[in-house]
């Protein structure tokens, strides 16, 4: 025990380091994913359009891809022998980025469809009936239901923490530069080394534990209004 | 039919058991070897014939030098092979060992970009080849994960005077993985790195060799047989079993013959 905490503040930390990466990592894939998810989450909610329900089983389909195939098809496609080869963006924080936009947008996107679809009747009716525009009717749509895309948000963000496969294939865990908390996880289980990968589960799972109970608190918020 | 279903229950439970008892005799061989022994594909090979020679199961699990060796002492394992001189005997040492042998030798092999920007080639140690990369600032993947490999790949660095940090040095990418993945992640990225000759030539992409057959790069392999006073279920008869096949003439000369098909060389050696 003393001795994460030792690591977690004392100097030249490289669990630090690690847990910064994570951080970052996570933060950006969230944030891009919510800013493709929920635009295109609300409006699929509440338009009606032909082939709509094409589109929410695509949706469906992609909420379900397997995390160490998209982990495969980006790394071919950045890899040297790729079409994105020259970019040489292999092994680096934005190629993870990358790998954890694909599999969480869908995610963001089909949550907060299903969220808007269930209200969309209110919302339409009511919009139509005040005359309201849709750019201030995206706008109120915001602000009404903002706790519950923060839900939804939270929920990528958790997904993004944990994901492991992906990440590990096309960041490569190299330490200091993409060696996150869960790929670091996996290498000290591989290299028996108990201890660290107990160290490093603990504090993964107090940040989860922390973004869970935000996403409880939420819900309970929610249902009081 | 309720008669005639309960008897038919009783057969196939009964075939179960006979059929389950015929395969107590032999029980599987735990053995823990090391990712370049794996990814070079000798255990693949020899794996098949040992099993028809004696009847005895091989469970194969790979891990770098330091976690296969962890499972011998953590009862997960009955036989290791390994090629780290240092844990080896630190292992037997803590009296872990029925015996340990040593049988098998190769070298290591500095590979990397073909177009060698740090001019290793020519070099007359890896020790002189590590100090051109280092001054180069070029590109070098290290397995970081206690493996044989690693420890030999260490030792070089400490002959040559240096102590690359990955912290600092950020041509020093530490990866943490095991031997195919080092060359892959090497061969991406066009950088150098150390290599056993088998894993290389079984894993080239877009690396070359640019130094072997110096002095500092010889890599010894050795069996160890894990003693049953730890762990009551050790299966020293199997592991004894798989040291006694090895020395056969069957399999020295398979051995002896493995990678000279498919590339024109041997990539293991026989000690004699």
């Amino acid at each position: 025990m003393q001795e994460i905490l030792y690591q977690l503040f004392g100097p030249n930390s490289e669990l630090r380091e690690i847990i910064g990466l994570t951080l970052v990592m996570s933060i950006f894939s969230t944030v891009i994913s919510a800013a493709i998810g929920i635009p295109l989450g609300t409006w699929l909610g509440l338009t009606e359009f032909r082939g709509k329900k094409t589109w929410l089983k695509i949706n469906s389909t992609l909420m379900g891809l397997p995390p160490v195939l998209v982990g495969l098809l980006v790394f071919l496609l950045l890899s040297h022998s790729g079409p994105l080869g020259k970019l040489s963006l292999l092994f680096s924080l934005p190629a993870m980025v990358i790998a954890q936009v694909i599999l969480i947008s869908p995610i963001i996107t089909g949550m907060t469809a299903n969220l808007i679809a269930i209200n969309a009747s209110t919302i339409n009716e009511t919009c139509l009936g005040l005359g309201i525009r849709p750019g201030k009717k995206l706008q109120l749509v915001l602000q009404d239901f903002k706790w519950d895309y923060l839900l939804n948000i939270l929920a990528g963000f958790g997904r993004s923490i944990a994901e492991v496969g992906a990440v590990q294939m096309v960041g490569g865990n190299i330490q200091y530069k993409t060696r996150v908390m869960t790929t670091a996880i996996m290498m000290e289980t591989n290299m028996g080394q108990f201890e660290q990968a107990l160290a490093l589960g603990l504090v993964l799972l107090v940040i989860a534990f922390v973004v869970n109970f935000a996403v409880q608190s939420l819900r309970t918020r929610i249902s009081d209004d | 039919m309720k008669k005639l279903f309960f008897v038919l229950m009783m057969g196939v439970l009964l075939v179960g058991a006979i059929g389950c008892q015929t395969q107590v005799e032999k029980k599987p061989i735990r053995m823990s070897t090391t990712t370049s022994v794996n990814d070079s594909g000798l255990m693949a090979y020899l794996q098949p014939e040992f099993e028809k020679a004696t009847g005895y199961k091989l469970e194969i699990t790979s891990a770098g030098s330091g976690a296969a060796i962890k499972k011998g002492e953590t009862g997960d394992a009955d036989i290791l092979l390994v090629h780290s001189k240092a844990a080896e005997e630190a292992f037997v040492a803590q009296g872990f060992d029925e015996q340990r042998i040593s049988f098998m030798y190769n070298f290591f092999v500095i590979v990397g970009p073909a177009d060698d920007p740090a001019g290793v080639k020519g070099s007359a140690t890896a020790a002189d080849a590590f100090k051109a990369i280092a001054a180069k600032g070029a590109s070098f993947v290290t397995r970081g994960d206690k493996s044989g490999t690693n420890s030999a790949e260490l030792k070089i660095w400490k002959d040559a005077g240096l102590a690359p940090d990955p912290a600092t040095d950020t041509w020093y990418k530490n990866i943490g993985a095991g031997m195919g993945q080092a060359l892959n992640t090497a061969s991406e990225m066009q950088a150098y790195t150390i290599s056993d000759k088998a894993t290389y030539l079984a894993n080239k992409g877009k690396l070359e060799i640019l130094l072997e057959d110096v002095a500092d790069m010889k890599n010894t392999y050795s069996m160890i047989a894990i003693t049953p006073k730890r762990f009551a279920e050790t299966n020293l008869a199997g592991a004894q079993a798989f040291i006694d096949w090895v020395k056969t003439e069957k399999a020295r000369d398979l051995i002896a013959k493995y990678g000279v098909e498919q590339y024109g060389q041997a990539l293991f050696f026989n000690l004699d």
